[in-house]
């Protein structure tokens, strides 16, 4: 009884939030003629699938396709390691300015973007970067605060005792980040991984501001050159939103079993 | 306390090495982020607070005004203080509903076993659509005449209003767009009551401790250093809530939607006044640092942390 009522409950909300995925797929695949239809076409009438393979031929979308794999794949290899050197380093020492340090950290993550967008720029400009993907990536390698905040968290929830244990074994502290910490916290790596697997691979305005030639864009700002200047291509832009939406949902699907179901529970208990 | 092996090397020499190691060790770890803060925060960072000081337009004469820019804005602008009032109210709106709903979906998700990992992807849905797809799928839905929304509506007789023509409906149409992006934050909720050990509710419960306590006894505390960590970072992209109202709304109508993230936007973008705008993105920097330095301090009376290393440690952690 009760599960039915949760269950019922669930159902409910997550048609909430697929509502809105299902009618941009549903846009997709409709004649242009059902496209303003009021009242509004649920079901069409028939399918065209061509719709995806014409929005991807309008552009070079294998190109951006590419790029936007260097950048992901790349950066999100840079986040993890660092990210969780760095959350390490702060959860588990005493040393001096770690406190200071640790509210600066907090603070970067409450700096708009703004205030950093155009000397950003002129730094970048000034390496010789921009129109690279190198803007994307190298800051990957240098921690990102809300993922070390989130994997300081997640590291501090382990007792003391178990690094205690290991020291005692003679571990030194890599030693213990490399073989006890990163295996423990794996399930929040994978979190961390995902995250920003998805901002990247949906990031905007990084790839809008650091990219100028065709040649070097990203999958987000071909999306983008569909919402032209005279006339918006729907039935493009949904098509492609469908296609561009399936990597980070495969991906999570896969990661939130691991995520959830994952060794974190069993090794924390101290 | 030091227990490695003793090698060929004399043991002082040995033991001032290692005092160094143990030194330099901590810094060592988190030496990226130290780099990266130097070269991609605290360099932009100097350089955005010198513009702030200045009469910066994009081309041509910069000229040294001091705290004019801070003073005109505070004293002689009236917009700042609209746009920043209307961040604020949705910041209290959107803030306590993120979490209080990011929560309560994380607690159903954690008591099912069947279809669970569906269940997760579906409310995490929306959080894997690109900002530009998000505004253009919300126009759609919001739209007064073709919408999905009035559509619904006209079923149980209600007329429609024109969601985002309404000054006083449009600041709601931007939050419930907003939290449909709840997805991450219930994740890490969700991954925060899986790490409580289920030892502790066993023993509860033979205990005969009824739910509610549990849930305020056991949960809630445990789930203290998450519950934090999302409060905070919701406040944060609360008051950084630009792209959705600057592509759905542009700010309007009668400015209703213009935020205080706009506002700096537009100084920076369609006025060319780059000083102002260092300004105004400073002004907000001071208040997201203070409100988030007040949770934290508030904090400590309802967050525990389990492995937290405290004063009477010693140097057990060195």
């Amino acid at each position: 009884m009760r599960k039915t009522l949760l269950y019922s409950a669930l159902i409910l909300l997550s048609a909430l939030f697929i509502a809105p995925f299902y009618w941009t797929f549903m846009t997709a695949v409709k004649s242009s003629a059902e496209l303003y239809q009021f009242p509004p076409v649920f079901w069409p009438s028939e399918w065209h699938w061509e719709n995806f393979a014409a929005a991807w031929n309008k552009q070079p979308f294998g190109t951006y396709l590419t790029n936007s794999l260097i950048v992901v794949v790349l950066s999100t290899i840079g986040q993890l390691i660092s990210s969780s050197l760095v959350a390490y380093g702060f959860a588990r020492f005493r040393f001096p300015g770690r406190d200071p340090l640790f509210i600066l950290l907090l603070a970067t993550m409450m700096i708009p973007w703004d205030v950093k967008m155009i000397p950003l720029y002129m730094e970048f400009n000034l390496l010789g970067w921009i129109n690279t993907l190198k803007p994307l990536i190298v800051p990957a390698y240098f921690a990102d605060a809300f993922f070390v905040f989130l994997l300081r968290q997640y590291i501090m929830t382990v007792p003391m005792e178990i690094d205690e244990a290991a020291r005692m074994d003679g571990a030194n502290a890599f030693d213990i980040y490399w073989r006890i910490h990163l295996p423990l916290m794996m399930p929040a790596l994978v979190l961390v991984g995902t995250f920003h697997f998805m901002n990247a691979w949906n990031d905007y305005l990084g790839p809008l501001i650091f990219l100028n030639d065709q040649s070097k864009y990203t999958l987000t700002l071909g999306l983008s050159m569909f919402k032209g200047l005279h006339e918006v291509d729907v039935t493009s832009i949904a098509a492609i939103t469908v296609i561009l939406c399936l990597p980070p949902l495969a991906l999570f699907f896969v990661a939130q079993r691991y995520i959830m179901d994952g060794a974190v529970g069993s090794s924390v208990k101290g | 306390m030091d227990m490695t092996y003793a090698g060929a090397e004399p043991k002082v020499a040995r033991r001032k090495r290692s005092a160094i190691a143990r030194y330099a060790a901590p810094y060592l770890f988190i030496s990226p982020w130290i780099l990266g803060f130097l070269f991609f925060t605290l360099g932009p960072l100097v350089f955005s607070l010198t513009m702030s000081f200045y009469d910066w337009p994009v081309v041509g004469e910069r000229t040294f005004v001091g705290l004019e820019n801070y003073r005109s804005m505070l004293f002689e602008d009236p917009q700042f203080w609209e746009s920043l009032w209307i961040t604020v109210k949705f910041a209290a709106i959107y803030v306590p509903f993120n979490i209080v709903m990011s929560f309560l979906l994380a607690l159903m998700l954690h008591h099912i076993t069947f279809a669970s990992g569906f269940f997760r992807t579906a409310f995490y849905l929306p959080s894997v659509i690109s900002g530009v797809a998000l505004v253009t799928i919300w126009s759609w839905i919001y739209s007064r005449e073709y919408g999905l929304l009035n559509f619904m509506l006209s079923f149980v007789g209600i007329d429609g209003p024109n969601w985002l023509g309404d000054p006083n409906l449009a600041i709601v149409a931007i939050i419930i767009a907003s939290l449909w992006g709840l997805g991450g934050t219930m994740l890490i909720l969700l991954t925060g009551l899986k790490a409580i050990p289920k030892e502790l509710y066993e023993a509860a419960t033979v205990s005969g401790v009824p739910g509610w306590a549990q849930m305020v006894f056991i949960t809630l505390p445990m789930l203290g250093p998450m519950l934090l960590f999302t409060f905070i970072t919701s406040i944060i992209s609360a008051f950084q809530q630009l792209t959705i109202a600057l592509l759905l709304t542009k700010g309007g109508p009668l400015g209703s939607t213009y935020f205080f993230a706009m506002y700096i936007y537009d100084n920076a973008f369609k006025y060319f006044d780059m000083g102002y705008a260092a300004a105004g993105s400073w002004v907000m920097f001071i208040i997201v640092l203070l409100l988030s330095l007040g949770v934290m301090r508030w904090s400590a009376a309802w967050v525990y942390y389990e492995g937290e290393v405290r004063e009477n440690d010693g140097d057990r952690n060195a």
